[in-house]
């Protein structure tokens, strides 16, 4: 399959059904355009991210990933930010200890109309490893 | 494991397939093991399609679904109902967003975006081949609905609310009701003034016991979800006595010793007016304000009327509702100064100046001491600009802008009113008055975009020079006594209600709704609706036709006294639990118990306590808990598949 023009570098989103995806979404509506290697995947809440997905999808290939976190928008609590932080140091802990660039892995609050944030995000990343 | 799946690759039209190669995203996904069968489809959500859907789910015995097309947050329960008729479960559905994630995203890359959704087709497939079937679960909602303002619209759903045995709060940010409407004098079609239609549905609310009607109140907070959200309102203090019955003589008086003078938004600056203020006799509430922003306290007319107490204080009250009703209307486009002499020449006003000009001058028409005679209308200013940023037409201009033309030749004699216009669009019945206009003498000239009119000031008079595209583009050179540019709508300055209910904006800044046909007054944020001009230009039909739409919407969604949601429960596998209290204590809703069982210590989730935020997966060192549709097989088989090379 052709990898396309980014060199085969991939990212795995973990976006929130009610916060970022929306944004996600808009960005599209928006014909805003960000590198077609950025997979998304919708959780409920950034907080409910396992460090084991994250981590598999390093072993499985994906360059980098990144948390569009609920931030203080989090439908569900307000120590979101505070747990999503903690999953992500966990997360870097791992990494850290198998000698993988901390960096593969970012976080950012992406509210629902934050189109223009997320792609910024999304080409900043991408071009961390195409470069 | 699900091995009897049907994926559907929608071409929305040419939406998606425009970009993406829907057929050739059909013949590999075809051959994904387990599938039965991939069929592409012009519109997926078409009645014709679903039928096609449900008879191929009961003749092929389907046990999983896939559709690849626009977001969940449009369709997905429009292909669970599928399932449902056809009697499959609906949470053996998987809805893939090929369209705004993928060929609107990546318009500019085809290929790549064919391979993007060939991609997450597959990561689907392998996702639902692992779904369970399920039963939704019910939460309470509040009936109580918070309709933020007290324009046309808001007051107009407030009513069918609370028919519809809803408890409506209103709130208004200004101290009167009735929005831009109370500042317009007869409209089209009735004849009838915008303060008659305000005191109409003013006086009906007043007459409604659960309508209660806040002014001067802005929302300062939200929190809680559809249902059960809580929203904070700050009350800015009117300094007049609740029920104060001042005499409008005695107001008259202390208005005028009012010794603070300020432009008057009221009559966009055409006048000014004083701190202490009603924008016009019998405003609603009957109740004159003091602007807090402007007054000093200098105390005068506290000392001249006994209903004036500076003692009042702003307040903040809380409320428990269920769904809130945006309809923060619009604002009229400012022309820049400079803009066909737009602040730079006295006698260039905008269309909604001019609309306050005629109510303020009953006998003659003179506007800075001289008589108008002659009115240029130039039209589309600020709007459907292919370079700036109003590239939409606001609809509603053109016909506003004949009608006060034609009011103007029936309220004062020798009015003489010239159009330049960019093609009139006085769409439906609103053709008549152009048809009037014309046969009353009204002279339309149009002008294209690139070769706009200049206006110059001489000797005292305004020049115009145009060149008219229906005459060949002869140049005409004329002068008149007022130019009036006719401007159209765009979003409030005030965006704060955005940022409060994170409302999302569309490229023309308005608030952005679902879809414009198919959910046209909701948003993304369940329990969120959107009703009336904030959301894109609309006459006062239209405002109206969308705030019933919306009223119903939310009295659908918070009237039963329980709202569905997502299945999606934590789960405990006591087997491997050792418990350790950190689920417990993430958890935000108390929906983790400890249970014994037979001596062993283990978690226990409380189902009607858990909302399925997930909160408690990661903490969980034996990985122990799992929650219903992102079981850890479910995401890697996700993950799994889309790092496919």
């Amino acid at each position: 399959m052709d990898k396309g023009n980014n060199s085969g570098v991939k990212i795995l989103v973990f976006s929130t059904e009610k916060i970022s995806d929306p944004a996600i979404d808009l960005a599209g509506l928006l014909k805003m355009h960000y590198p077609p290697v950025v997979y998304t995947m919708i959780v409920p809440c950034s907080s409910a991210i396992k460090p084991r997905w994250i981590m598999h999808a390093f072993e499985k290939g994906f360059d980098g990933v990144f948390i569009a976190a609920d931030g203080t928008d989090c439908p569900f609590s307000e120590k979101c930010t505070e747990n999503t932080s903690e999953i992500v140091a966990q997360t870097h802990t791992i990494m850290k200890e198998k000698g993988m660039d901390a960096a593969r892995l970012k976080m950012a609050a992406i509210c629902s109309v934050c189109a223009e944030p997320f792609v910024k995000h999304m080409n900043t990343f991408v071009n961390y490893f195409s470069n | 494991m699900k091995n009897r799946i049907g994926v559907y690759i929608c071409h929305c039209g040419s939406n998606i397939s425009d970009y993406v190669d829907v057929e050739h995203v059909r013949e590999l996904a075809e051959k994904v093991e387990g599938v039965i069968l991939a069929k592409t489809t012009m519109f997926a959500c078409a009645d014709s399609t679903q039928k096609e859907m449900i008879e191929d789910i009961k003749s092929e015995k389907l046990d999983a679904l896939v559709v690849a097309s626009c977001s969940p947050k449009l369709h997905l329960e429009t292909f669970r109902n599928v399932a449902l008729r056809a009697g499959l479960n609906p949470f053996n559905y998987i809805q893939v967003n090929i369209r705004e994630q993928v060929s609107w995203a990546h318009s500019d890359k085809p290929q790549e975006a064919t391979i993007k959704a060939l991609k997450l087709v597959y990561a689907s497939i392998a996702t639902v081949k692992h779904s369970k079937a399920l039963k939704p679960i019910k939460i309470p909602s509040v009936n109580t609905v918070v309709v933020v303002g007290a324009g046309v619209a808001g007051m107009r759903a407030a009513i069918d609310l609370a028919d519809m045995g809803s408890y409506v709060y209103i709130i208004e940010k200004e101290h009167f009701v009735g929005g831009r409407v109370s500042q317009w004098d007869n409209l089209f079609t009735t004849g009838e003034t915008g303060r008659e239609v305000i005191s109409n549905i003013y006086n009906k609310i007043m007459a409604y016991e659960n309508i209660k009607l806040f002014t001067g109140a802005q929302i300062v907070s939200k929190a809680g979800s559809v249902g059960d959200f809580n929203i904070k309102v700050e009350i800015k203090p009117r300094y007049f006595k609740p029920g104060a019955k001042v005499d409008p003589d005695k107001l008259e008086e202390v208005i005028q010793a009012c010794p603070v003078e300020v432009e008057d938004d009221f009559n966009f600056n055409l006048t000014k007016r004083k701190a202490i203020y009603r924008n016009y006799p019998s405003e609603f509430p009957e109740i004159p304000a003091i602007d807090a922003d402007h007054c000093t306290k200098c105390g005068i007319c506290e000392e001249k009327c006994n209903d004036v107490d500076f003692s009042m204080k702003a307040e903040t009250i809380e409320i428990n509702a269920g769904a809130v009703l945006v309809s923060t209307g619009f604002d009229p486009y400012e022309p820049n100064k400079g803009e066909f002499g737009y602040a730079e020449n006295d006698f260039v006003i905008s269309l909604q100046q001019m609309k306050r000009l005629i109510e303020l001058s009953p006998g003659e028409l003179v506007f800075k001491d001289r008589k108008i005679k002659k009115i240029a209308y130039i039209y589309c200013v600020g709007s459907r600009q292919s370079e700036g940023p109003n590239k939409y037409c606001s609809r509603y201009c053109c016909t506003s802008a004949i009608y006060t033309a034609l009011l103007l030749k029936e309220k004062y004699q020798g009015i003489k009113n010239i159009h330049l216009n960019r093609g009139i669009r006085t769409y439906g019945k609103q053709e008549l008055l152009y048809n009037e206009a014309s046969e009353k003498g009204d002279v339309f000239l149009q002008f294209d975009e690139g070769t706009p009119p200049k206006v110059s000031a001489e000797n005292g008079q305004i020049k115009i020079k145009a060149e008219d595209i229906l005459t060949a583009g002869r140049e005409i050179e004329f002068s008149v006594d007022l130019v009036v540019l006719v401007t159209g709508m765009v979003p409030r300055k005030d965006n704060s209600i955005a940022n409060i209910f994170k409302v999302p904006i569309g490229r023309d800044k308005f608030f952005n709704e679902i879809h414009p046909k198919l959910r046209p007054v909701e948003t993304v944020i369940d329990g969120i609706l959107i009703s009336g001009a904030c959301q894109g230009p609309k006459n006062i039909p239209e405002s109206t036709n969308s705030a019933l739409s919306a009223a119903a919407k939310a009295n659908t969604l918070i009237s039963k006294g329980d709202i569905e949601i997502e299945p999606k429960l934590a789960e405990i596998d006591e087997a491997s639990c050792e418990w350790c209290d950190k689920c417990q204590v993430v958890c935000p809703y108390n929906a983790i118990l400890k249970k014994d069982v037979n001596g062993k210590m283990v978690a226990e989730v409380n189902k009607a306590n858990c909302k399925g935020c997930g909160m408690c997966l990661p903490v969980c060192e034996s990985n122990s808990i799992q929650l219903i549709g992102y079981t850890d097989i479910e995401i890697e088989s996700f993950i799994d598949t889309l790092a496919m090379d």
